[in-house]
């Protein structure tokens, strides 16, 4: 494979993935001109299409040009588009803080797992159970107990709340799909490694932490989606200033009198998935070499 | 499984590569997540011999608080010794749980919502009625023709829930219209439902929903909705308004001699501020949306008039719990079933439920300062919406 046929691949892809989002705007569009104006509808009242009217569904040139124009009428009122990067800003930092705190501990869970067999039967049941416990549930209690912490100079807010909370989310992934990757290596080559009477540190680094990366890449990029998820739930839920959820529910306010603006934080919350799965991607490259095998495509 | 070596991969730079990435990450990480750290309003030091107190909100900074900013950016608090923080609500955040948790000294809730939390074990009292009607209405367009909860039956008829719906529900039993004669529907934050048609009569704050159907573009006219569109029914007419925002403090901290002056200060401070917010409404509302309110400046405005309305003037002085209207909210809270057939309480609730002993101290204090406390003379400010609020 030459460079410059790389080259061409990725103008291609690129080309492609403009071309799906091209599709997707002129499908609303189209489907605003030609859709029903009350929509579609099973039964009595089950919409399963939505309206066309502006209320519903703005034009596409509307939600961008609304993000031009100035949040509010306020005299030093910023953009739309500069107040929703700056939101989105916010909201990807506290997500990689989350991500971060859940990867560790993914990471820490699998190695004991795979490590006892006893710390396996224990834990496992609790990893999966954390997960049935509904965010909103939690959130406000993190905030609470968060808030009566405070040690040294340091101060905790709801901010950390948030990354918790994400973190919650984001641990998931990682502590299944590492434990599973840890223990994926064939029974050969780990009795090849007993049979050389190698020490469990050293066949994790040399057999185990290798041959887990194929399982790693995809649970680390759930988890960066669960992590954003997570954080933008938990910035509604407790409404911490700042971020995209607490954009999501202020300007939803104006769905009515200015309905393009109500869609500006949603590409917010779009670009914020699209940068965190974008930088897991890049550490996945990274991390291709020390691969055992070439992941599954 | 097979080994695939990839040529040219020395051991030494895949290593290289992955923490370059990380570094790289990382660097580009801290940078976004120190750009705004807006948390909370933290007020001075606590070396400032400021006694620092608490405020927890029951929704986002938004004009319907006012008075607190307001006297928070007069520096009323700091006159009363106190350094307070305002902390801001959210859906899911319940100012009496967090209050009666202790985790702050003051939080603004409404009666019918802390009437159950206290049957359930909260210790918490309301120290000022600052709210003395109600702003919950219910509002349909004028071609649906709904006058009165009568005319609710075999409608589809919106509320937000969560005990937003009790004035709604005394309403309809005062006239006879059973839960099962109305089709409930579950209300979001904006009233796209009611312009759409999806939902005949919505639940709607003078202050905030209400106006929101007057910032829409009527498509008919092209201008936007009038008053004179909607027809409003308002629970204070009808007669089962309950009591809305009140300051409640921790009753078993109350017999603390300390935190019984502080929250007499407290109360002093935040009324000077209602009455700030009362006679410079445009400045009070620009000092929420500095405190970091995303409504649009209209809006802003609205609320804070609307809100005025609802103190102003006020029968004895802010704050003071008018026996009468607490009796009705009481009896609403026990008598009326919701679509489970549970009532909010079941018993009457204890004498620590209000008491007017603080609020009688600020309001004599601010009275002998020459303070208006009673604003007989209020007049409301006309206030034009704009398209969307901004």
């Amino acid at each position: 494979m030459t460079g410059s046929t790389t080259l061409t691949r990725r103008v291609r892809q690129l080309c492609l993935g403009l071309l799906g989002v091209l599709l997707l705007a002129a499908l609303w569009d189209l489907y605003k001109a030609f859709g029903p104006e009350a929509g579609v509808t099973v039964g009595e009242q089950t919409l399963v299409l939505p309206r066309t009217t502006d209320l519903a569904m703005p034009h596409t040139w509307e939600m961008l040009q609304r993000l031009t124009e100035p949040v509010t009428s306020a005299r030093d009122a910023p953009s739309a588009l500069s107040a929703v990067l700056d939101a989105s800003g916010f909201t990807l930092g506290i997500a990689a803080r989350g991500w971060l705190i859940g990867v560790v501990v993914g990471l820490v869970l699998a190695l004991l797992m795979s490590r006892f067999r006893t710390a396996e039967s224990a834990l496992l049941p609790w990893v999966v159970l954390s997960q049935t416990v509904p965010l909103i549930a939690i959130a406000p209690l993190v905030r609470r107990w968060g808030s009566a912490l405070s040690f040294g100079g340091f101060e905790w807010t709801s901010e950390h709340s948030v990354s918790v909370i994400a973190a919650y989310l984001a641990f998931f992934p990682v502590a299944v799909g590492a434990l599973r990757g840890l223990k994926s290596p064939d029974r050969t080559h780990v009795d090849l490694m007993t049979a050389y009477g190698v020490g469990w540190w050293r066949s994790l680094v040399s057999l185990r932490l290798p041959s887990s990366v194929p399982f790693l890449l995809p649970a680390l990029r759930l988890s960066a989606a669960s992590a954003v998820i997570g954080t933008v739930v938990a910035e509604v839920s407790i409404s911490l200033r700042g971020g995209i959820g607490r954009m999501v529910v202020e300007f939803a306010q104006s769905a009515g009198g200015d309905p393009a603006k109500a869609w500006a934080p949603i590409f917010g919350a779009v670009l914020v998935g699209l940068v965190a799965a974008g930088a897991v991607g890049l550490l996945g490259l990274a991390l291709r070499p020390f691969a055992l095998t070439e992941p599954v495509r | 499984m097979t080994r695939t070596p990839r040529p040219g991969t020395h051991r030494a730079r895949p290593w290289l590569t992955l923490s370059a990435t990380v570094a790289a990450l990382a660097l580009s990480l801290s940078s976004c997540g120190s750009g705004d750290s807006g948390g909370s309003d933290s007020g001075g030091s606590a070396d400032s011999g400021l006694r620092p107190v608490t405020l927890q909100l029951q929704w986002v900074a938004q004009a319907q608080f006012a008075g607190y900013y307001a006297a928070l950016d007069q520096g009323y608090y700091a006159d009363e010794g106190l350094d307070v923080e305002i902390v801001e609500g959210g859906p899911d955040i319940v100012p009496q749980d967090v209050l009666a948790a202790g985790d702050v000294d003051y939080a603004i809730s409404w009666v019918p919502k802390v009437l159950g939390s206290i049957e359930q074990g909260a210790g918490i009292t309301d120290v000022a009625q600052i709210f003395e009607r109600s702003a919950t209405t219910q509002v349909s367009f004028k071609d649906k023709d709904i006058t009165s909860p009568a005319d609710f039956a075999g409608k589809n008829v919106g509320s937000w829930g969560y005990g937003n719906e009790w004035e709604l529900f005394a309403g309809m039993q005062k006239d006879g219209v059973e839960l099962g004669d109305i089709n409930l529907v579950q209300q979001a934050f904006d009233m796209n439902a009611l312009l759409a048609g999806d939902i005949d009569v919505a639940q709607a704050m003078t202050y905030n929903e209400y106006a929101q159907v007057l910032e829409t573009v009527n498509p008919d006219t092209g201008e936007l909705y009038q008053p004179e569109d909607l027809n409003v029914v308002d629970w204070n007419d009808i007669g089962t308004a309950m009591l809305q925002d009140a300051i409640w403090a921790q009753s078993a901290e109350l017999d603390d001699p300390a935190y019984a002056d502080q929250t007499v200060a407290f109360i002093k401070a935040s009324i000077k501020g209602w009455v700030y917010a009362r006679d410079n409404a445009q400045e009070a509302a620009d000092i929420v949306t500095a405190a970091g309110s995303q409504l649009g400046t209209s809006h802003q405005l609205w609320m804070t008039n609307e809100v005025n309305k609802l103190i102003w003037p006020s029968t004895d002085g802010v704050g003071l719990v008018d026996q009468a209207a607490w009796d009705q909210t009481v009896d609403i809270a026990m008598a009326t079933k919701n679509e489970t057939g549970a009532t909010i309480i079941t018993e009457a609730p204890p004498e620590t439920a209000y008491s007017n002993e603080y609020v009688e101290k600020a309001l004599k204090a601010l009275r002998t300062e020459g303070v208006d406390v009673d604003g007989a003379g209020y007049t409301p400010i006309e206030v034009t919406l704009n398209e969307g609020g901004n």
